[in-house]
């Protein structure tokens, strides 16, 4: 079992405020991602999780069980830190067995030499070897575990800091940005190698990450966090279409949602520059944002009134996308849309193009941030 | 081009060795004393190592042995009659127990503390800090009196705690610790923590092992500081000869009523310099391993 809950979570640093009032469930099995722009917590909400830091107020339940007053290394979880923290001085293999040896051996069977006189020390030995020996197969580092961290590689020191956090086969794994200092090659194959780890492990993962990408590529749920706040939780794809807040939207999707000014009339009909929406929102009369994603702006040849036009001012090619930065002609806005390359290789920098929209595809946000329904479909 | 830079060259080597002369000279006389025999050494004649003829030296006869034992070389003569003369051996094993036994305690008190100045947050840590520091300025020979007689109405003088007492809470040592401890990283120690570690558990098994570096810059300053003192020792040891450090020891062969024998003395230097010669060379060079092998990030 693995479920941890997070019950009204503040903390504060002196007078700064840095978590929120913060109510989180995890379910037994769920990777669950923590993400969100740095400085907005959720590294020390992973920390509280841990019991490295204790909150201000507010309850961590770990299996129903209150840990508030419980120290880290009882709490039964295991952690992935950013930098490794692996302890430089030991080989791989003693890096791994040292959760191991403090968790099985007494204190007498810890002590160096007369501690081996301990009948039931070589029993327990042998377990731990074996633990080792298994975890290092299915990470692949059987080789490497005579080494010291100072002569792995980042992505092998990277794997010795998953394997010592499984070895003991915790109940919950927290990772502290655990990619972030891998190459970007890497870090991609690294993804899909945590999200098999998690499938045949079954084991809670919480996982705190500032990039949205790989938090929407390995996760069943994720936590968005701006500011000490817990803005949305909810699946990727539900993150991603339907956004509580207009900062979800802007900080989740790559690259970044397009934001124009709208209105809306007394009908609560919606219209942005000089296209209509054709559909209610249900705060009439007031200025709106409209978000729509760079992939539901379309180039177009035509000309009408679902139509806006503009001027190239970067053309990104990525091979499967081109993404175009278009300065709009009222000169108000700048945006971002998708175009696929057989259809927009010829058009370059400095090119005015006209701009159609994937109907239904808009979000509404007021004044204030929040997300506004259409009323009808 | 070349020719310029080899002129600069030379000007800093030039400077270099002067400098290293000034600092040799002293050495090279203590070790050519200690070679020759008195009549060379006051005619200031003979060179590095003197003519060594073999001869009978006056003041050992004087002190009691026959002709016969005192007659050799002079080389020989100098050590031989060094060793007869104080029991320099003991003075050694005496430097070796004190120097030892304060570098021991000095880690066992400064290691927790700095960690705990470094990494612990408690009510209070920069104020102790700060008095850390202010206990930098104090100088040794400020509080030497009131340290004596403390230590006398504990009726400790002419003892090995009275050496060693006094010296086992470093300042520098927790303030050197505590500045190699701030760059570690925490999350070493958080690991260690999510481990299962205690704090003092932290202390022994991953801050020492990653502070093997500081801790040899540290051994030096505090070992020699503590071979080489020569004030404190004369302080404590009042009588008892059982107890001479090795500077107290050299004092043995100032001149007395067998007026001043300067080949005996250099050699009984000579051998109280050179086990600290060799434990730097030695240190020096794990210092340097130490330095290369810590791949902390």
């Amino acid at each position: 079992m693995g479920t941890i809950s997070l019950k009204n979570i503040s903390k504060s640093f002196g007078s700064t405020q840095v978590l929120n009032n913060l109510n989180v469930d995890i379910n037994d099995g769920e990777f669950l991602t923590l993400v969100g722009p740095s400085g907005c917590g959720k590294s020390t909400l992973l920390r509280i999780i841990a019991g490295l830091e204790q909150q201000t107020s507010g309850d961590v339940l770990i299996d129903n069980k209150n840990v508030n007053r419980v120290r880290a290394s009882e709490r039964d979880l295991a952690m992935v830190f950013q930098s490794y923290a692996l302890y430089p001085h030991l080989t791989v293999r003693r890096n791994l067995e040292t959760p191991l040896r403090l968790r099985d051996y007494n204190a007498f069977e810890r002590l160096p030499l007369i501690g081996n006189f301990s009948p039931s020390k070589k029993e327990k030995t042998e377990s731990i070897n074996q633990l080792v020996n298994k975890t290092s197969e299915t990470l692949k580092i059987s080789e490497l575990l005579d080494r010291k961290p100072g002569q792995l590689s980042g992505g092998q020191r990277q794997r010795v800091a998953l394997g010592r956090a499984m070895v003991r086969e915790p109940v919950a794994f927290l990772m502290d940005e655990p990619l972030s200092n891998l190459d970007a090659a890497l870090r991609v194959h690294m993804r899909s190698e945590l999200s098999e780890l998690h499938n045949s492990l079954k084991t809670t993962f919480v996982y705190v990450t500032h990039d949205q990408a790989e938090a929407l590529t390995m996760s069943s749920r994720m936590a968005v966090m701006i500011d000490g706040n817990l803005l949305q939780l909810d699946t990727p794809q539900e993150v991603y279409d339907n956004p509580s807040s207009l900062s979800v939207a802007q900080f989740v999707g790559s690259p970044k949602i397009n934001i124009f000014k709208g209105t809306s009339d007394s009908s609560g009909t919606v219209s942005f520059l000089n296209v209509s929406l054709k559909r209610k929102s249900s705060e009439s009369n007031t200025d709106l944002h409209i978000g729509i994603r760079p992939e539901h702006l379309e180039i177009t040849n035509e000309s009408n009134e679902n139509t806006f036009s503009g001027t190239v001012a970067y053309r990104e090619n990525l091979g499967s996308d081109i993404f175009f930065h278009v300065n709009i002609e009222d000169g108000s806005n700048k945006i971002i849309v998708r175009g696929l390359p057989q259809f927009t290789h010829q058009i370059s920098n400095g090119s005015s193009v006209n701009i159609k929209r994937v109907s239904d595809k808009a979000l509404l946000f007021n004044q204030a941030g929040m997300r506004v329904q259409f009323t009808n479909a | 081009m070349e020719a310029k830079q080899y002129i600069g060259e030379g000007w800093k080597h030039a400077i270099l060795i002067i400098g290293a002369i000034v600092v040799m000279l002293p050495f090279y006389m203590m070790v050519s004393m200690s070679l020759k025999s008195q009549q060379e050494i006051q005619s200031i004649s003979g060179g590095l190592i003197g003519a060594q003829e073999t001869q009978t030296f006056p003041v050992c006869v004087k002190t009691g042995y026959s002709e016969e034992t005192c007659t050799m070389k002079p080389y020989q003569y100098n050590y031989w009659f060094a060793f007869e003369k104080a029991p320099i051996p003991r003075y050694l094993m005496n430097g070796v127990i004190v120097t030892l036994s304060i570098f021991i305690i000095q880690v066992l008190v400064a290691l927790p503390c700095a960690y705990a100045l470094a990494k612990l947050r408690f009510y209070g840590r920069e104020f102790v800090f700060s008095m850390v520091l202010f206990c930098l300025l104090i100088p040794v020979h400020g509080i030497a009196l009131p340290l004596y007689v403390m230590l006398a109405q504990a009726g400790l003088v002419d003892t090995y705690s009275a050496l060693i007492l006094p010296w086992t809470i470093s300042v520098f040592g927790i303030f050197l610790m505590r500045q190699f401890f701030m760059t570690v990283p925490d999350e070493l120690i958080d690991a260690a923590r999510m481990d299962g570690m205690g704090e003092y558990a932290i202390v022994w098994k991953v801050m020492l092992p990653t502070a093997i570096p500081a801790l040899l810059a540290f051994a030096i300053f505090s070992v020699v500081a503590h071979w080489n003192d020569y004030f404190w020792p004369r302080m404590v040891i009042t009588g008892n000869r059982d107890l001479f450090t090795p500077p107290l020891g050299i004092r043995e062969f100032r001149g007395g009523i067998d007026s001043d024998e300067f080949g005996p003395m250099m050699a009984s230097i000579v051998t109280v310099t050179v086990p600290l010669i060799v434990a730097f060379i030695i240190a020096q060079k794990r210092f340097i391993e130490g330095i290369t092998l810590t791949g902390m990030k």
